[in-house]
């Protein structure tokens, strides 16, 4: 018996050497959106290999679980995830199928974004789905936050230097530099968005309170009735008093939803809809995470000058 | 064909439940959960970092007490039926099935899903196994009771079927609702291959399902599938399948049903809008070859194809046409056709209604409607694919 039980024992050995990194391979990531790609390789450089799931066009509670998308986390040293929730419908199997013990949940290759992230939205009192698909966890948005962006490139930089520990001082050099470049960034934007303070806002659904809380901005309303509930009459019309009531002429929209009801809720009220990008890919030109803000505020701006919103 | 014998298997069985553990005593291995938690916090030792580490923001503190608590849900299928039919159909109203999930990682090296099911007073497991998730060689094991690999609508819960009722070559050759569900071990790797994702299954079951009759304790049931999937593009694939089972059918002491089939399954969802449309069509195919002690084997084929398009973000129509010859008497076969209408009030809820035309091979037609509302409460579950 013992020498029957030795040969899966062997066959085990031999498999999990098999699977091991080898020295000064590039740590092969995948991050379940382009945002947390876009960080992981600022701190990562060319030391990582980085692929993302969910595109940043795409509504990231929806994204297919896909048969490619195991093959991706079969191969991956490091799964970066959103985490509060925000994958619940699609990421889970993935892991489970990704046959890669590397990954699994608590394994040193699967981290959770949102652990070093500010949360804002985490219920305290008693929560149900007649508030629709509400997070239980707290809004997953929280990368619309640059600070937050900085938290969760020192965790995926801390994560690096564990899984390669040979590369730490490249990863925290990196980091460093990121760090500097996002500080400049954040006075930049600091200062264009400080004339507008308090500016009343209204947004498709509920992905915008880290961005409005960091640039000081107010969202009064959301087109969706609840999240993930699609717009209703009734609400639309509720909502267009209280825009017009509050005066309220911006309307951001993520890419993915369609623009009927708010462009509707425009012609009433004389807002505009600005489909702004609430991820790195969203549109070809933001590449990176600091274009992100750069796109987004500049598009911002430009309509509250357009618009004369106060 | 008796390619192992029980005893045979069951040490195989052994051997895939003794592995994780096996890897795990190897030195070296790939860090664990535990060992994970603390070096993140504790034992790493990072690099000085140049920056001033950001402050510790304050995170969510779940309940003590349900903290191990498995995932719950439950979800509600209510049917209605109008219409005659001759061998009576569906009842008026039903709830057709209540099903409790209870979902937990188990631990380090495993999960566990249970799915109970309650239908006309009766409580059943409709699935109850471990899946050992950190093999190395590109496993994934699973022991218990299981729902079987064969083709594409065998492997679905019923609250995933897209119609109100399983195709006639579910009912007529896999054995309806509960297909070949059994209690076995399946055993499942990617194979490498680039640019495709091919994935084969085996599961080898104790042989006492709605098809199987296992009449010794030796007499096992196979089931084996091949998939291959491909992306097209960003918004479209293709996923293809061939399936084989084979196993005893009761009919006498060494009679046996082979079963092969091959599905054939093409999505496009357009990524910038795949919350509000999608289309997508499938078909399955199946031959069965039964043998019986009183007479001739049955040859019969069966199959389906399911056309399925998303309007608008809540509402979805689908057209079936059903034709299947009968496992135990194939000069029998029954054909139909469905129009199917889904709408999702939310994520958590849906109301479909289906016209449903089929013709028996006795020569008997049937014109029903279709009515179901299903609702889910609890953990929410995994969206299907």
């Amino acid at each position: 018996m013992r020498r029957l039980m030795s040969l899966p024992c062997t066959l085990v050995a031999l498999l999990a050497a098999g699977a091991a990194r080898p020295a000064n391979a590039a740590v092969n990531v995948v991050a379940s959106t382009e945002d947390l790609a876009a960080l992981t390789r600022e701190v990562g450089g060319d030391k990582v290999k980085v692929e993302a799931i969910g595109r940043g066009y795409q509504d990231p509670h929806f994204v297919e679980a896909k048969p490619s998308f195991i093959l991706k986390l079969h191969a991956a040293d490091l799964l970066v995830l959103v985490g509060r929730e925000l994958e619940i419908g699609w990421l889970p199997p993935l892991i489970q199928q990704s046959r890669n013990a590397k990954v699994q949940v608590s394994a040193a290759g699967y981290l959770d974004a949102s652990l070093t992230a500010r949360i804002l939205e985490i219920p305290t009192g008693e929560i149900t789905r007649a508030m629709g698909d509400v997070h239980p966890l707290g809004n997953p948005h929280y990368w619309l936050d640059p600070e937050n962006g900085r938290h969760v490139a020192k965790a995926i930089e801390q994560r690096l230097a564990q899984l390669d520990p040979a590369d730490a001082a490249y990863f925290s050099a990196r980091y460093a530099d990121f760090d500097t470049r996002l500080a400049q960034a954040e006075k930049r934007w600091d200062a264009l968005m400080a004339p507008y303070k308090g500016l009343k806002i209204v947004t498709y659904h509920n992905s915008w309170p880290n961005f409005a809380e960091h640039f000081g901005l107010k969202v009064v309303g959301y087109v969706e009735p609840r999240p993930g509930i699609p717009p209703s009459p009734g609400h639309t019309i509720d909502l267009i008093q209280e825009m017009k009531r509050d005066n309220v002429k911006i309307l951001l929209v993520e890419p993915y939803f369609d623009l009927k009801t708010p462009n509707s809720v425009s012609r009433e009220t004389g807002a505009k809809v600005l489909v702004m990008s609430p991820s790195v890919g969203g549109v070809p030109e933001v590449t990176d995470y600091i274009k992100l803000f750069d796109y987004d505020l500049n598009m911002l701006i430009s309509a509250i000058k357009q618009t004369g919103a106060k | 064909m008796r390619p192992f014998t029980g005893t045979t298997l069951v040490f195989i069985g052994a051997c895939f439940a003794l592995v994780p553990h096996l890897a795990l005593a190897a030195p070296g291995d790939a860090p664990t959960a535990d060992v994970t938690a603390t070096a993140a916090s504790d034992s790493a030792q990072p690099p000085a970092p140049t920056a001033e580490p950001p402050a510790p923001p304050p995170q969510a503190a779940p309940p003590s007490s349900k903290v191990f608590n498995p995932d719950i849900s439950a979800i509600g299928d209510f049917l209605g039926a109008v219409g005659k039919s001759p061998g009576g159909g569906e009842p008026s109203l039903e709830l057709h099935e209540a099903e409790v999930g209870l979902q937990a990682i188990v631990d380090p090296y495993a999960r566990a899903d249970f799915f109970l099911t309650f239908a006309n007073d009766v409580v059943g497991v409709e699935e109850g196994y471990v899946s050992f998730t950190t093999l190395p060689g590109g496993l994934l094991v699973k022991a218990g009771k299981m729902r079987d690999a064969f083709g594409k609508i065998d492997g679905m819960h019923n609250h995933v079927v897209p119609t109100t009722d399983r195709p006639i070559v579910s009912k007529n050759l896999l054995g309806g609702e509960d297909a070949l569900a059994d209690s076995g071990i399946s055993v499942s790797r990617l194979i490498p291959i680039p640019g495709v994702f091919m994935e084969a299954t085996g599961q080898v079951f104790r042989g006492e399902s709605e098809v199987f009759k296992a009449p010794t304790r030796g007499d096992l049931a196979y089931v084996g599938h091949l998939r291959l999937y491909r992306d097209l593009s960003e918004s479209s694939n293709v996923d293809l399948g061939g399936s084989v089972a084979y196993g005893h059918n009761g009919s006498g002491a060494d009679t046996t049903t082979r079963l092969f089939g091959a599905d054939a399954t093409f999505r496009y969802k357009p990524l910038r809008r795949a919350i509000y449309h999608h289309f997508l069509a499938r078909t399955e195919l199946v031959w069965s070859r039964r043998e019986a002690v009183d007479g001739p084997v049955q040859n019969a084929f069966g199959g389906y194809g399911y056309v399925e398009y998303q309007f608008s973000r809540r509402l979805f129509g689908g057209v079936r046409y059903d034709n299947s010859q009968r496992a135990e008497d194939a000069t029998l076969r029954d054909t139909g056709g469905s129009l199917v209408l889904t709408y999702w009030p939310s994520e958590f809820s849906q109301v479909r209604g289906q016209y449903r035309h089929t013709h028996f091979g006795e020569g008997r037609t049937a014109n029903e409607l279709l009515f179901q509302l299903q609702f889910s409460i609890g953990a929410h579950g995994a969206h299907p694919f």
